[in-house]
């Protein structure tokens, strides 16, 4: 039997302002609040609305059978907080309706997995207490941004305890394979890969509305026949997508949302269900390992990192921010954290790119990619200044280096001692239990609970 | 086919872009198969290269009928005009001008600069171009710039043969709007004359459609070219030292200094750098009308220091300038084309340039501003400046580009273009 797993990314990149270089040192301030608002107001109003409420129509329509996942980048929860918290308030009310399983991402929405472990497994709890805050679920399931994936992403995505994580069905990594398996990481099995379908994800996100595609118009049924028509051994078929592809990338006027709401009626008389990644990961097998040395994504056709870092600029930017990234980590000035999360995000980057096609030439604030540039480097080098004014000015990197292994290490050790301690305590409950009769007058009990109470205040302490 | 061409400027001897962009266009045009070119200059100095068309020095061509003997024209004028076609001109002539100042051999004589008396000049041309017009065989007639352009008339109404003009700049560019009503009449007579106007940029196109009141169908654009560099100019930009090296950054502008080419922008940009930044300095090469302003405006700005006027640069001294420059700046307020900026980023200098410069219209890998945002400019600057990635990708990425325009393709279009012209100027 066929199973669809429909997921929707919601992301909102927060807009950076014009900033000259001689504001730096005397502007802290990096956004432009005007564009965040209008944006993420259209964005709401003519798309994650609308959409949200055929998700929550469908829902009730189709009781248990539909089924979807969605994933919020931490930029966008703070800005739908902010101006349309209306989405938040649909997107409870769909959670309400338990069709919906959310999945982890990174709060900035960047590439702190390719950078920075560290950096990356804090993002991603964070957003995980975040989603647990909002909706109560706690996601088990990872998806990073921009869908970026290699072995090593997946081995760290995995020693934090995700089952399985959503990755692009790239032709040049799957090679003769289908993207309608589950596969897993290869450096570690119990991490499930998802791939996207990217023929049949994007026939509804980038071409349902082009009226000189061959499909045009495209109708439900159609559309049920394709993947009903696929191989029988075919089990799943991942259809990802940007929330904003229904309402922003293909207008209302396209009807889309009576496409969306027509699928699963049509889907079902195929005898295709809908399940949710967490689903899938622990009820189907992995039918091989996956090897993805170089990371992939799911933009453009290349499906490789080139939009963000295809040029020297790029790179030369992604360098320069993440050097940075282990003393912003320490520190606790919120404003310089928050400053960080969005300087992360990938738009960003996106906006340098020299690809002709890149973003249907879409550039925001900027005229070319070298404006992009500049004005990111003339925030970076501001935010760097700030972010080096909190240390000592005369210690270098090599020595915080140092300083930051060492607490880290001393992390580490306390860490392992926290579960040796656990682990005695337990094998002494034990113990006693075994014999509580025989030594019922014992006064070995009673020394032993302020011992324990003693070593764990201990253990706190030192962590401090 | 065969075109003629009426010039005012022919390297080596120039004064300006136009005699760069005459050679470019000849030289690019004469690789096409069947095309003979014969270039029509005021006052050539032997030392031009003839090697793939012929030249016609108009302080050569006879105007009154002189008895003089074959020998005695060989030893005067033998080194730029053979004697027969002295004479074969000199049986051409069609009214007397002895009224005129004439030489011993009959001919005008042309100071082939930009004089005072540039509009008696600019008549005499066209006088001569009259004998030339009934002397040579040609099917069609090509006029570069506002001077020739009545010669250009000229020859039509004596040949009856298709007139092309090339808008190289119009006064609108060089006075800010302020135009010269007896240079704009010039213009415009040669405009409404002409079958075909080749503009050097799409934002040149829309001056002559709009101001001229042209009808778009004739108006194309052309855009100019650049040629490779020379072995010896290779020699010169690998002196170069290393980015990482140069502590001091230049940023250059390079131009005469008058209102067209908007001077104090840059003075003003450089002034905003400054102010976060001293290990940048700038230079501003050239020499023209608001020298004296600017150094007056540098002063009061109160970065003399690090501000620096080597004055005109002419020949090598271009490419050592660019030697030495991180950053090359265009600030024009209205740049008909601009060929320097090519020029700089085909010795690997980055290159700021403004919206408003026809060069904007076909470069890509170089930061573009409006000439008046300073703000923007300085930016661009700073950025480049400290920024190694941004450097390095525009001085390959840039370099790369500019190797692709070359003039051989703009001669092609050029062909092309004249072939539509005689297409439609005989069969409607």
């Amino acid at each position: 039997m066929k199973t669809i797993c429909l997921y929707f990314e919601i992301h909102q990149n927060i807009h950076l302002k014009r900033y000259h270089f001689f504001d730096i040192g005397r502007d802290h301030y990096y956004y432009d609040d005007y564009e965040n608002e209008r944006s993420i107001t259209e964005t709401a109003d003519r798309s994650y609305v609308p959409a949200l409420n055929a998700l929550i129509e469908m829902a009730g329509r189709y009781g248990d059978y539909f089924k979807c996942a969605i994933s919020l980048s931490g930029c966008a929860i703070e800005q739908l907080e902010n101006h349309a918290p209306q989405v938040i308030e649909l997107l409870q009310k769909l959670n309400e309706t338990g069709c919906v399983e959310f999945l982890a991402e990174t709060y900035s929405h960047g590439f702190s997995s390719l950078k920075n472990p560290d950096c990356f497994k804090e993002e991603v709890q964070r957003l995980c207490k975040k989603v647990k805050s909002l909706f109560g679920q706690t996601p088990k399931v990872f998806r990073n941004s921009c869908l970026v994936y290699s072995d090593e992403i997946g081995e760290l995505v995995a020693g934090m305890g995700f089952k399985g994580m959503l990755a692009e069905g790239a032709k040049h990594v799957l090679g003769w394979k289908s993207p309608h398996f589950v596969y897993s990481c290869n450096r570690n099995p119990n991490l499930k890969l998802l791939l996207r379908d990217y023929s049949l994800s994007e026939d509804i996100s980038l071409r349902f509305n082009d009226s000189s595609w061959c499909e045009y118009p495209l109708f439900a049924e159609t559309y049920a026949d394709w993947i009903a028509r696929l191989p029988e051994e075919d089990q799943v078929i991942n259809i990802f997508m940007e929330l904003c592809a229904l309402g922003i990338f293909q207008p209302l006027s396209s009807n889309i949302l009576e496409f969306m709401k027509a699928l699963p009626d049509k889907l079902r008389e195929r005898g295709i269900v809908f399940s949710t990644p967490s689903e899938i990961c622990s009820k189907i097998k992995s039918s091989g390992e996956l090897n993805v040395e170089y990371p992939t994504s799911w933009v453009d056709e290349e499906r490789d990192m080139s939009p963000w870092l295809g040029n020297v600029m790029q790179r030369e930017a992604i360098d320069k921010l993440y050097s940075v990234a282990d003393r912003v980590r320490i520190c606790t000035d919120r404003r310089l954290k928050q400053d960080w999360d969005y300087l992360q995000a990938s738009n960003n980057l996106r906006f340098m790119s020299t690809k002709p096609s890149s973003y249907g030439g879409y550039r925001g604030i900027y005229s070319s990619p070298y404006d992009a540039f500049t004005n990111y480097m003339n925030i970076l080098g501001d935010f760097i200044n700030r972010v080096n004014n909190l240390y000592p000015a005369d210690m270098d990197n090599e020595e915080l280096n140092s300083l930051l292994t060492t607490i880290k290490n001393q992390e580490d050790e306390l860490e392992m001692k926290d579960k040796e301690i656990e682990k005695l305590q337990h094998m002494l409950g034990k113990l006693e239990k075994g014999e509580p009769a025989a030594e019922k007058d014992e006064p070995a009990r009673k020394p032993a609970a302020p011992r324990r109470a003693a070593t764990k205040k201990a253990a706190t302490a030192a962590k401090k | 086919m065969k075109v003629l061409m009426f010039g005012w400027e022919f390297p080596p001897h120039i004064l300006g872009g136009l005699g760069t962009a005459s050679y470019g266009i000849t030289a690019g045009l004469s690789k096409q198969p069947d095309m003979h070119i014969t270039f029509c200059l005021p006052r050539p100095w032997g030392d031009e290269d003839k090697s793939f068309m012929n030249i016609i020095g108009m302080s050569e061509v006879p105007i009154v009928w002189r008895d003089v003997d074959y020998d005695y024209v060989k030893q005067r004028i033998g080194d730029k005009m053979s004697p027969e076609l002295y004479f074969a001109l000199r049986d051409h002539i069609y009214a007397d001008f002895n009224y005129r100042l004439t030489d011993d051999l009959g001919c005008i004589e042309f100071s082939g600069r930009y004089p005072d008396n540039l509009y008696d000049e600019i008549n005499n041309y066209s006088i001569v171009a009259g004998v030339v017009a009934r002397q040579q065989e040609y099917d069609i007639i090509h006029a570069h710039d506002w001077l020739t352009y009545p010669a250009g008339i000229h020859a039509k109404n004596v040949s009856g043969k298709p007139l092309v003009i090339h808008v190289h700049a119009t006064d609108f560019d060089r006075s800010r709007g302020h135009v010269n009503p007896t240079v704009y009449g010039i213009e415009k007579d040669g405009m409404d004359h002409a079958d075909c106007i080749m503009c050097v940029s799409e934002l040149t196109r829309q001056t002559v459609i709009n101001h001229y009141h042209q009808d778009p169908a004739k108006c194309v654009a052309m855009h100019n070219a650049v040629y490779p560099l020379s072995q010896e100019v290779q020699d010169i930009i690998a002196q170069r030292r290393p980015y990482e090296e140069r502590t001091e950054k230049v940023v250059t502008f390079l131009g005469r200094l008058t209102m067209q080419k908007g001077p104090e922008y840059f003075v003003e940009a450089a002034a905003l750098v400054l102010q976060r930044t001293r290990n940048i300095r700038f230079c501003m090469a050239g020499s023209g009308d608001m020298m004296n302003a600017m150094i007056e405006l540098v002063a009061q700005r109160d970065i003399a220091d690090r501000f620096h006027f080597p004055g005109f640069m002419k020949g090598k001294q271009v490419y050592e300038v660019f030697r030495d420059s991180d950053v090359y700046v265009m600030p024009s307020v209205s740049e008909p084309f601009g060929i320097s900026p090519l020029e700089a980023m085909q010795c690997g200098v980055p290159s700021i340039i403004s919206y408003q410069s026809g060069c904007a219209e076909i470069l890509s890998k170089c930061i573009k501003t409006d000439y008046w945002d300073i703000y923007a400019m300085a930016d661009a600057m700073y950025s480049i400046c400290t920024n190694n990635a941004l450097y390095t990708y525009l001085r390959d990425e840039g370099k790369k580009e500019v190797d692709q325009i070359t003039w051989e393709k703009v001669g092609k279009r050029i062909y092309d273009t004249y072939q539509q012209v005689l297409e439609k100027y005989y069969h409607h």
